[in-house]
């Protein structure tokens, strides 16, 4: 099957990469990349696992054909973390407790990071509508709301 | 007593890499030269075997091996009762039983040769239900057993005719509940590498007890224990949900690995993952309860059958949980209880958080509010004039006088932190227009650990390197609930050094010693002892060296932030300094813990005997609207109060709390696994739903503390109690709201509306 030709900038790197038509971009990360900080959890854009950001929106990767996404500039969890350090989320996360086995929480924290670059103020019920794609079997949730709330105000400051 | 790191919110120890994306989980190794495995299951919850035809997938592109039972060694395993097939042979017992596997070098090949393979069935009859399954006469799952009997376990105490004869109320209820999924966020995933360090197998992956699955490899490659080694990586949630199925899945992998000298692969898909994974029990309860009309109970008579499905799995311990805990914490002079566990040609069903323990409280817990309301007593004054105190005899004989009886504690916490006597005065009076207010509380014991049910003991290892950083190695593992920063924070507290200090490593069969499952709320408890039990001896190793060096008092000098002090307040010499001294002298700086629970008993015939050697006592109290023109249920506030004994790490406990309270929320208002013939009707989140953050109530945790004398610096346990008192709760105050009282799980729609499912034979 020929292959198609497409650019992606993920986590401000370039990258030319050659993609199945059918190649899920939740594939093309964690296959092509390497970067499996991005997880499957269902296939069918119910869990949110696999949620990453694609031009500023946070998408189901494993809903989206990579070919779809050519020239798009992606973010994933991997790109979180810079040399100035732990990002405003992932430090709130620790803080808050809001990690208990971790297989959520990269599509949590990039549902979260989507959100608060278009409103870096949310209410609680704002928070709940961001985070309601992602299921926790763990947390209860609780002290994932606290960490975005945390974040917010860090950010803001 | 002030502690240095116990009993304060550390961060979690494993964050920093969960938070990055670094944190590996089992799909994502890699190994060269790695192939991919996939398995054909049955589609029949019960068929004979005819053939199986593997020729044409052989020769599909890619293929490096086609396996079938007569491939595998010994085809048999099992924790309790080895009846499990790794590959069904002659015949499948439930859909999902998987019957063949491919090896290839992608797995989108593997995929495609399953399709090449050809199995003929015949088609047999199936038993659907456990009261079906014990009928004499009843088809029979398993041939060469007598009956679809998997266990019975009866507990006897006083008469309870004469019981009954004493009572001046007798109610008799039934209740049902449902299949559950564990619903973990990540599938199944392991590779087996082999030959690696002179072992025969290597088994990685998301394994929530590397122990039992070593021995299940071990037994299905008929090879030693030492020649396979488990490695446990991230496990994305597992809830009791990660051993036997997981066990099945590192065996066939470990004899692909074997055939083909290459890693092998397998991750289940979400759908593989309903399909071939055990669920928690559904139960059929009968409950009959005698009281006095000032409201003491006189008798109580219980049956709970169980649905093991197609294996025994966990089905004997679970069923006795339930046996131990049916009454409830209720002293009660007369007792009969039996609790019965059958095949049947539905899903097997094993571990699952709150194991054999939510079942039996939803049923004991709405009975106590039917019967208050057949009294006209309040809820709470029923509990209070039965329930558990300081020295009460249980259902099983066992005086409670080890540890502190805290039920009066957690109830008047739990109400106050939700306001309960007004809400219930308030939503007790006549409410006008459909949508409707309740409150409903429950309250129940839980033995701690295994119990009698296995030898309990564990261990660790600690090793001062002649730097001074600590490594901290345990038998039990990591599930996502925090293990590794618990014993971090124990071993940093007894040695007196900074968190930072101290390093956890992953558990690995080849070098920590088999201290069993992490299983049964027992991690903190039987795993911390082991840790402070290693900590300790080192610190007395430490403390008599500088005895010596110092020539002062062992009990006077004290460990502390990283520096040993002369008591005085002055520093000695700092950790690093004085271990490495102790080190290059020859001293063995490192050491084994070891901790084995105090007696217990269990008389299996009579069921008496004191089956826990602690317990733990919790409240939950749910606030409920629910909507009488539509069924809607909404459960706006919740109120959990835990007795832990100490709380480790008290933001820890209120994780296991809130997310307890959320799985207890599902269970009992909108999970049920449907079932048709055996057959999973929907293996993906759409169709089962599990809670989202939308359906979040207020949660108000509240931790209650009574050090327990067994316990690490006091700890008992949490993880478990947090689920198995929501359903009762909510069903208590579905029926203080709207005066239905609902006795199936879970409290859905149609059964909030209309008092019954709407699927076939609903109930």
């Amino acid at each position: 099957m020929a292959k198609l030709d497409v650019e992606l900038t993920v986590n401000g790197e370039k990258h030319k990469l050659k993609v199945g038509s059918q190649e899920r971009l939740l594939d093309t990360i964690r296959e092509q990349l390497k970067l499996t900080g991005t997880k499957e959890g269902c296939s069918v854009g119910e869990c949110g696992a696999c949620t990453v950001i694609v031009d500023d929106q946070a998408v189901n990767s494993c809903m989206v054909l990579t070919a779809q996404v050519d020239g798009s500039e992606i973010i994933t969890v991997e790109g979180l973390e810079s040399k100035s350090g732990l990002h405003p989320l992932q430090k709130a996360f620790i803080e808050k407790q809001a990690v208990q086995c971790g297989f959520c929480t990269p599509g949590m924290l990039m549902s979260a990071l989507a959100l608060l670059n278009t409103n870096p103020e949310p209410s609680k019920e704002e928070i709940k509508t961001a985070l309601e794609g992602n299921l926790c079997r763990c947390t209860g949730y609780q002290q994932i709301i606290d960490a975005v709330e945390m974040a917010a105000e860090e950010w803001g400051a | 007593m002030a502690f240095k790191h116990v009993n304060k919110g550390v961060k979690r120890v494993d964050a920093y890499e969960k938070v990055t994306g670094k944190a590996k989980f089992g799909a994502d190794l890699e190994f060269a030269n790695m192939l991919y495995a996939k398995v054909l299951r049955t589609e029949y919850p019960h068929a004979k075997i005819l053939k199986i035809e593997t020729s044409e997938a052989e020769k599909m592109p890619g293929v490096k091996g086609v396996f079938t039972a007569k491939d595998i060694p010994n085809n048999l395993f099992g924790v309790i009762v080895q009846d499990q097939q790794v590959l069904a042979e002659d015949k499948v017992v439930l859909a999902g039983d998987g019957v063949a596997m491919v090896v290839a070098e992608s797995e989108a090949e593997a995929a495609a040769a399953l399709e090449k393979i050809e199995v003929d069935y015949e088609e047999l009859e199936g038993v659907f239900d456990p009261l079906e399954a014990r009928k004499e006469g009843a088809l029979k799952l398993h041939p060469e057993k007598e009956d679809n009997q998997v266990i019975h376990h009866p507990l006897r105490k006083g008469d309870v005719e004469k019981g009954f004869a004493e009572a001046d109320v007798v109610l008799e209820r039934e209740y049902t509940t449902q299949f559950i999924e564990h619903s973990y966020l990540e599938p199944e995933a392991v590779v087996v590498v082999p030959n690696e360090d002179n072992h025969l197998v290597s088994v990685y992956g998301s394994i929530q007890n590397p122990y039992a699955t070593r021995n299940a490899v071990s037994a299905v490659l008929e090879v030693e224990l030492a020649d396979v080694r488990v490695i446990q990586n991230h496990i994305g949630g597992s809830f009791g949900g990660k051993d036997e199925v997981v066990s099945a899945m590192a065996a066939r992998a470990a004899v692909m690995a074997i055939a083909t000298g290459r890693p092998v692969k397998m991750v289940n898909s979400r759908e593989e993952s309903f399909t071939e994974s055990y669920k928690r029990h559904p139960y059929h309860l009968t409950y009959k309860i005698g009281a006095t009309k000032e409201g003491k109970l006189t008798a109580m008579e219980i049956e709970a059958v169980a649905d093991s499905g197609g294996y025994a799995c966990q089905t004997p311990f679970v069923t006795w949980r339930s046996v131990v805990q049916a009454t409830g914490p209720y002293e009660v002079e007369n007792v009969k209880t039996d609790t019965y566990g059958y095949y049947t040609n539905n899903p097997y069903t094993g571990a699952m958080r709150g194991y054999g323990s939510p079942q039996v409280i939803f049923a004991q817990e709405s009975l106590m509010d039917e019967l208050a309301g057949e009294l006209g007593l309040e809820p709470v004054e029923l509990r209070k004039r039965n329930m558990y105190s300081q020295g009460s005899v249980t259902a099983s004989g066992q005086k409670l006088d080890r540890h502190t009886v805290s039920l009066n504690e957690v109830m008047d916490k739990a109400m106050e932190a939700i306001d309960y006597k007004n809400k219930y005065e308030e939503y007790s009076k006549e409410q006008s227009g459909d949508k409707k207010k309740g409150i409903g509380l429950s309250i129940s014991f839980r033995g701690c650990s295994l119990g009698a049910e296995a030898i309990d003991a564990a261990a660790s290892v600690i090793q001062i390197n002649k730097d001074g950083s600590v490594a901290v190695y345990s038998g039990l593992a990591e599930n996502g609930q925090g293990l590794k920063t618990i014993f971090s924070q124990m071993a940093a507290e007894v040695l007196g050094i900074p968190m930072s200090e101290v390093e956890f490593k992953e558990l690995d069969t080849s070098f920590t010693p088999d201290s069993g499952s992490t299983v049964a709320s027992r991690a903190t408890l039987i795993g911390g002892n082991a840790v402070k039990d290693a900590a300790e001896k080192l610190k007395q190793r430490i403390m008599t060296f500088a005895q010596d060096k110092y020539e002062l008092d062992a009990e006077v000098m004290e460990l502390k932030d990283g520096f040993l002090y002369d008591g005085q307040g002055n520093r000695l010499a700092t950790f690093a300094d004085l271990t490495g001294e102790m080190g290059n002298t020859g001293i063995l700086m490192s050491a084994y813990g070891w901790y084995k629970s105090p007696p217990i008993s269990w008389d299996e015939e009579k069921g008496c005997g004191n089956p826990y050697f602690t317990y733990v006592y919790g409240c939950q109290i749910a606030e409920v609207e629910v909507d009488t023109g539509t069924g809607e249920l909404s459960v706006i506030n919740m109120a959990a109060a835990h007795d832990v004994g100490r709380a480790i790490n008290p933001e820890n406990v209120k994780g296991q709390i809130y997310g307890g309270v959320m799985m207890g929320l599902g269970y009992g208002i909108m999970e049920e696994l449907e079932l048709r013939d055996g057959v999973i009707q929907g293996t993906n989140f759409h169709d089962y739903m599990i809670p989202t953050i939308k359906d979040m109530p207020d949660i108000k945790p509240v931790i209650v503390e009574n050090p327990d004398p067994d316990g690490p610096f006091g700890a008992k346990s949490i993880g478990e109690p947090t689920l198995e008192l929501g359903s009762a709760a909510i069903a208590n105050a579905v029926a203080h709201a709207s005066g239905k009282r609902i006795r199936s799980l879970p409290l859905n729609l149609e059964r909030v509306l209309i008092g019954r499912a709407l699927h076939k034979g609903g109930k």
